[in-house]
């Protein structure tokens, strides 16, 4: 072919706008890459002069007298998480159910609205609700101060609710029809078809729903902090308060300096390697897993 | 055979798609300002081969080819090709019709745009004598801008066909272009392949014997990858060399 | 048989109440704010500044400090997410190593909690390329929050794009570019887009992030340097103080509707792409 200057200098332009997007994407891991690093360099000398399992067991914290042990906080993440989840997974995925296989279509697309809407409100305010509808009424009909790991479960809960739905959803509609139509075919009912069948088929994705909603669960922060009350011991009840390591770093980051914040830090990196790990394993539990996994 | 103008030319080609060979070592003459028609059962290698005439499958990853074609005597697979420039003097036209979800103006005029025209008159110019040529003058001259979507399968075609006129190309190769079309559509179509080979040169693949028949000045037949018969569409049809040949004509197979 | 019946009916009526209850939810949360917080909202609780640490006065600093953030983030997420999502649809190999990390590398950013990327843009921006607490470093931190978002809804914005597009349009001799720009792009851009108001979405409601790197200074921003507080930051720290709960719920219930307005566009514009793409 002839190759005039025009076309050369076409492709000198075409290789140029590659090397830009290619550097774009290549961000990605300059970001995940400096996040590591700055994270680790702060929260490692602390972690490490107190010892991994003295920082992560160890209940004691009093940051002013320089001992570090986050043991009531992830105790108080667990709680919090442990008790939201107990409620609103099975919620989530009965409402999962009801959108993608009972509700009439119209009335299927419109809750699919309305929980992008639910998942669209700031944490903030699902934290100012709680602190001024959840919080009283437990004061009130349950005893205690109100601020406390029932009023975080319930507020947690509802913010939950979205992700385990739509993942649960999603996975539910992947379900190949002829699946459900085999079912009925040999006399099944609707329900033992869902029951027997449907949520069988989709396993790997519900649970990638419970375990992304977990996660979003534990790195919550803004409307524990509203909610949970924030004293730093291991909770005994689930009307007594509690802080979780996320409320930990928001509420003492604003003072902290030296060791303190370094071991603010250290739990920030706790929390990070944790939810790096349970996204590592979704990763695999979604290509491991059946149909929902076959991409 | 009367003698004629090669246009296009392969030489030993062969094509891999990862371990798979999809073409072995194909020797063809394609004949300026003629109908090239290529038959054959599918997955018989005959798209694949015509989209190494325009060098479509550098596109599919993992695709190897080795051996040579030529465009007037210049080899096309070379370090040096501007596959751009290859692409506007071979167009293409696939076996869905996809028009562009843009204007029938915007949708003629995207070729000539791309390769630097922006005086509009010059564009209206093209675009009208494209959109003749094509046959869809008379039908959609006075809409130029509605959707190009809008219209029935078989004017999509043909405002596709348009389009590649649009950028002047000297062979056109056409990837079961009536596949997806009505009857009537069809006869308009291959009225239209007639009617184009005056001005260019063309390469068609068909599943339809008849459409080749019709259509075509030579036939290559494939099978397996390989080319087994390919000679003037009269006498392959009439006295085929080959038994598969005979046999695929006849209906017997495929 | 009876006895069946009954069970399955039983069982569609816990479906149908489980749907109800996510209904009476949300809509019980929006109502609550609303009631309380309507009184609070006027057009000077929009246009005055606030007074006295927000005892008094409106709450426009805060507005403004969020409009500000957000489109600062935009800026700087838009083009790296929708240029790596061209990049690894259309030039990387769908199967390569590069490709496949930084997908996983974008779903990993998805799930980090915002305390995480707090603490992140604090150590980096803030002290590190000393920033300080300002608008910058807020927007910087919020574009890598929002950045997967973006990339991931442009990604699939762009394969839904029809690939005989791609074909038709090289074919005709137009190089990579040219056919991204001219055909790919303009198809996909009501699905980019949704990504994009989905982010705004994030970006309005973030508070976590925001108060460890742009600060909670009330004053009007006006420079990239300057510190700000946005109206969720506004809101945490009103309500944790118990400064004002009549502004708190105007500011909440501002808030909400911000919210409701961005998913009725990201829906708007999203029924566009799936009518654009069939």
């Amino acid at each position: 072919m002839k190759r005039g200057p025009a076309k050369k200098r076409r492709s000198h332009k075409e290789s140029f706008i590659e090397k830009t997007l290619a550097f774009s994407a290549g961000l990605f891991v300059m970001v995940i890459a400096v996040i590591t690093i700055f994270i680790f360099s702060k929260g490692l000398p602390v972690f490490l002069q107190v010892g991994w399992q003295d920082f992560i067991f160890d209940t004691d914290w009093r940051p002013t007298r320089g001992i570090f042990g986050i043991g009531a906080m992830v105790l108080g993440s667990i709680a919090v998480t442990v008790s939201a989840m107990v409620w609103a997974v099975p919620l989530g995925i009965a409402t999962a159910v009801f959108m993608a296989e009972i509700a009439p279509g119209h009335i299927g697309r419109m809750l699919g609205s309305l929980v992008e809407l639910l998942a669209g409100i700031p944490s903030v305010v699902y934290g100012f609700v709680g602190l001024l509808v959840v919080v009283p009424f437990i004061r009130q009909h349950l005893g205690g101060n109100g601020l406390s790991v029932l009023a975080g479960a319930i507020v947690l809960g509802v913010m939950i609710l979205p992700t385990v739905i739509n993942i649960s959803r999603d996975a539910i509609l992947a379900v190949p029809k002829e699946y459900a139509e085999g079912s009925l075919a040999l006399g099944a009912s609707h329900h033992q078809t869902i029951a027997r069948v449907i949520i069988p088929a989709a396993r790997s994705g519900i649970i990638t729903a419970i375990v992304l909603g977990m996660g979003r669960a534990i790195g919550e922060t803004m409307a524990v902090v509203m909610v949970t009350g924030n004293a730093p011991v291991a909770p005994n009840s689930i009307l007594a308060p509690v802080r979780t390591m996320t409320s930990n770093i928001v509420l003492e980051m604003g003072y902290a300096s030296g060791d303190h914040q370094g071991a603010l830090f250290s739990t920030g990196m706790v929390l990070f390697v944790f939810i790096v790990a349970l996204n590592l394993v979704v990763n695999r539990v979604a290509k491991a897993g059946g149909i929902n996994g076959k991409k | 055979m009367e003698p004629k103008k090669m246009k296009m030319r392969s030489e030993g080609l062969a094509v891999f798609y990862q371990q798979y060979q999809a073409l072995r070592g194909i020797d063809m003459n394609i004949a300026a300002n003629r109908v090239t028609a290529l038959i054959g059962p599918s997955g018989c290698g005959k798209s694949t081969f015509l989209r190494t005439l325009n060098r479509m499958n550098d596109l599919v990853e993992g695709t190897t080819i080795k051996g040579q074609v030529y465009l007037d005597e210049v080899p096309i697979y070379d370090k040096e090709v501007d596959v751009v420039g290859l692409r506007k003097r071979v167009g293409m036209v696939f076996q869905k019709p996809s028009v562009f979800p843009m204007s029938i103006y915007d949708n003629v005029a995207y070729g000539p745009r791309i390769h630097g025209i922006k005086n509009r008159s010059h564009l209206d110019e093209i675009v009208e004598k494209s959109l003749k040529a094509a046959n869809l003058w008379d039908e959609m001259g006075s809409r130029l801008n509605s959707p190009a979507n809008r219209m029935s399968g078989g004017q999509q075609q043909r405002l596709v066909i348009a389009r590649v006129l649009a950028v002047d190309p000297e062979v056109i190769l056409m990837d079961e272009p009536a596949s997806a079309l009505d009857p009537i559509s069809t006869a308009k179509l291959e009225e239209l392949i007639s009617e184009l080979k005056k001005n260019y040169t063309i390469v068609i693949v068909t599943h339809n014997m008849q459409q080749a028949a019709r259509v075509s000045d030579y036939t290559g037949f494939f099978l397996s990858g390989a080319l087994i018969e390919f000679n003037t569409t009269s006498e392959l049809f009439v006295n085929p060399a080959n038994r598969q040949t005979e046999d695929y004509i006849t209906g017997r197979f495929g | 048989m009876a006895k069946n019946k009954w069970y399955d009916r039983m069982i569609t009526a816990a479906f149908w109440s489980a749907g109800l209850f996510i209904v009476l939810i949300l809509a019980s949360i929006i109502a609550y704010i609303a009631v309380k917080g309507i009184s609070a909202i006027s057009l000077d609780f929009i246009l005055q500044p606030p007074s006295r640490a927000g005892r008094a006065g409106g709450i426009s600093t805060t507005i403004v400090s969020t409009v500000y953030l957000t489109l600062m983030s935009l800026l700087i997420a838009v083009p790296v997410g929708v240029g790596s999502a061209i990049y690894l649809q259309e030039y990387a190999h769908s199967q390569s190593r590069f490709g496949r990390l930084v997908n996983l590398i974008a779903e990993t950013l998805a799930g980090i909690p915002s305390i995480v990327f707090g603490l992140f843009g604090f150590v980096f921006f803030v002290v590190f390329l000393d920033l300080g607490w300002s608008i910058l470093s807020g927007s910087l931190t919020l574009a890598i929050m929002i950045l997967p978002t973006i990339t991931r809804t442009a990604q699939e914005a762009i394969l839904a794009v029809a690939h005989e597009y791609r074909e038709n349009s090289l074919a005709l001799g137009a190089s990579r570019w040219q056919t991204v720009s001219r055909v790919i792009l303009p198809s996909a851009l009501p699905g980019i887009v949704t990504g994009i108001i989905l982010s705004i979405g994030r970006a309005v409601g973030e508070t976590a992030a925001i108060i460890l790197t742009a600060g909670s200074s009330l004053g009007m921003p006006i420079a990239p340097s300057d510190p700000a507080r946005t109206m969720a930051v506004h809101l945490y720290l009103m309500a944790m103080e118990g400064i004002s709960a009549e502004r708190a719920f105007g500011t909440a219930l501002l808030l909400v509707i911000l919210i409701v307005i961005i998913n009725y566009l990201a829906n708007l514009s999203l029924k566009r792409f799936s009518q654009a793409v069939r």
